[in-house]
């Protein structure tokens, strides 16, 4: 396959392709399976036990500031790599290079900061 | 050769790598984890040495009944281990198994793509996990996003910095930049790298989201037949995937010791995921499961500093030579 958008082609044609083989297989477990539903076989389960209180239970998100964080680094990386390819040719040099180190420098100054405020704790 | 005749061998050579690695590696697993703990493993399947267990396996799967729990969201519940299975199939494409185009697809923006669809993990533990409408699964699905989060960033930043050694995002680019003195020099971000990976993919000791012993099966609780097969497929496939990333970011894809990497470059390809998936199956063995703040803390003040700092180091490295 030639061409710059030719190469996505087989990209797209195995996206297909799995698809396919997830609607095959669950047709194979469709015709094969056996199929007898019964109340208890679909209470949720809890170790054996009937379940207590609601089923969609509240749960403390602890993990919203390490999703903050993680949208910070994410930018970053997103500026990283096109960077990353050129920083070394010519015309770019250590000005590109101490460019990026302060960028990347004020983001570790946030993760020192996260720490010492004690949110990367996970209880 | 025609166009449509190109694209049939390389799709399904993809497929058949995605359906064939997996289970050399499941089975591998059953037998090097059996045998490191004084036991035999499957024996009797297949009569030698229980070679076919995987495959009973996948016929006894497929015969299971499928239950949806009564309290669960069907549709999502149903489509997540679809979600799980399909990004590493994608991965595999752009893997490069030899020099001159013996590649899936060779992209130049691979290695992008990879971390990008290798990041959808996140997506269908929580899907699964909220679907289920199981409060063990709701919480494993919180400690495996909070886990695939915070393993996400040293995962990138280690893969970046193999980027800026090699000065592409091709990954058959960077395997003919490669140079064995890397091994020293990228060192630090194959171990982050490593360890992220398994992460990643929520190996042991990285498998919080699971913990049979705390969470009855975490986010897999509710999962019968085969659905959860694929699950379980996806966790195999993830092995592959991780092992592939690092042997052709960091351990020279297809060059060997010595010359003929032209006619033998695919064998050392193979030999070396598969190395790299021996390590993986013995850290599980000897290695027990973090706590979920030890796993915290490992990411945040241990994996992203040293990346940080290997990006310095390589561009310091990479300045110096030019």
């Amino acid at each position: 396959m030639g061409g710059y958008l030719g190469s996505y082609a087989t990209l797209g044609l195995l996206l297909a392709v799995g698809v396919l083989f997830f609607l095959v297989a669950m047709t194979a477990n469709r015709l094969l399976r056996t199929n007898r539903p019964s109340a208890a076989k679909s209470t949720t389960y809890e170790c054996g036990l009937d379940p207590v209180g609601g089923d969609w239970a509240q749960a403390q998100i602890r993990y919203y500031v390490y999703a903050y964080l993680y949208v910070l680094f994410a930018v970053e990386a997103v500026f990283l790599f096109p960077w990353a390819v050129i920083f070394d040719d010519p015309g770019f040099g250590m000005t590109a290079v101490v460019e990026m180190g302060i960028f990347v420098g004020v983001l570790a100054l946030g993760l020192l900061y996260a720490w010492r405020k004690r949110v990367l704790q996970w209880t | 050769m025609p166009v449509w005749l190109e694209l049939t061998i390389r799709i399904a050579g993809v497929v058949v790598a995605f359906l064939t690695l997996p289970l050399i590696v499941g089975q591998a697993e059953h037998k090097v984890m059996a045998h490191m703990q004084g036991r035999l493993g499957p024996m009797y399947a297949g009569a030698f040495h229980g070679w076919a267990q995987l495959i009973a396996d996948g016929v006894k799967f497929v015969q299971k009944e499928s239950v949806t729990p009564a309290a669960a969201d069907a549709p999502v519940f149903k489509l997540a281990p679809f979600v799980a299975l399909l990004p590493y199939l994608v991965v595999l494409l752009v893997i490069p198994l030899g020099p001159g185009g013996l590649v899936g697809q060779s992209l130049d923006i691979g290695l992008f793509l990879v971390l990008a669809v290798v990041g959808l993990g996140v997506v269908s533990v929580l899907m699964a996990s909220w679907a289920s409408a199981n409060k063990y699964s709701l919480l494993g699905g919180l400690r495996a996003a909070a886990q695939l989060l915070g393993y996400e960033l040293p995962f990138v930043l280690a893969a970046a910095s193999v980027a800026m050694a090699a000065g592409t995002l091709s990954l058959t680019g960077i395997v003919e930049a490669w140079r064995p003195w890397w091994l020293l020099w990228q060192l630090p971000a194959l171990v982050v790298f490593f360890v992220a990976g398994l992460a990643e993919i929520r190996r042991p000791p990285f498998d919080m989201p699971i913990a049979d012993s705390e969470l009855v099966f975490g986010y897999l609780t509710e999962y019968t037949g085969l659905r959860f097969a694929f699950f379980l497929l996806a966790e195999y496939v993830g092995i592959v995937v991780i092992a592939a990333l690092t042997t052709v970011l960091f351990l020279g894809g297809w060059k060997g010791p010595f010359g003929l990497d032209t006619e033998l470059g695919w064998l050392w390809t193979l030999i070396k995921i598969f190395a790299v998936s021996f390590v993986v199956i013995w850290l599980r063995v000897a290695y027990p499961r973090l706590r979920e703040d030890q796993l915290q803390r490992l990411c945040w003040l241990g994996l992203v500093p040293l990346a940080l700092l290997q990006l310095v180091l390589t561009a310091g490295v990479k300045v110096w030579l030019t």
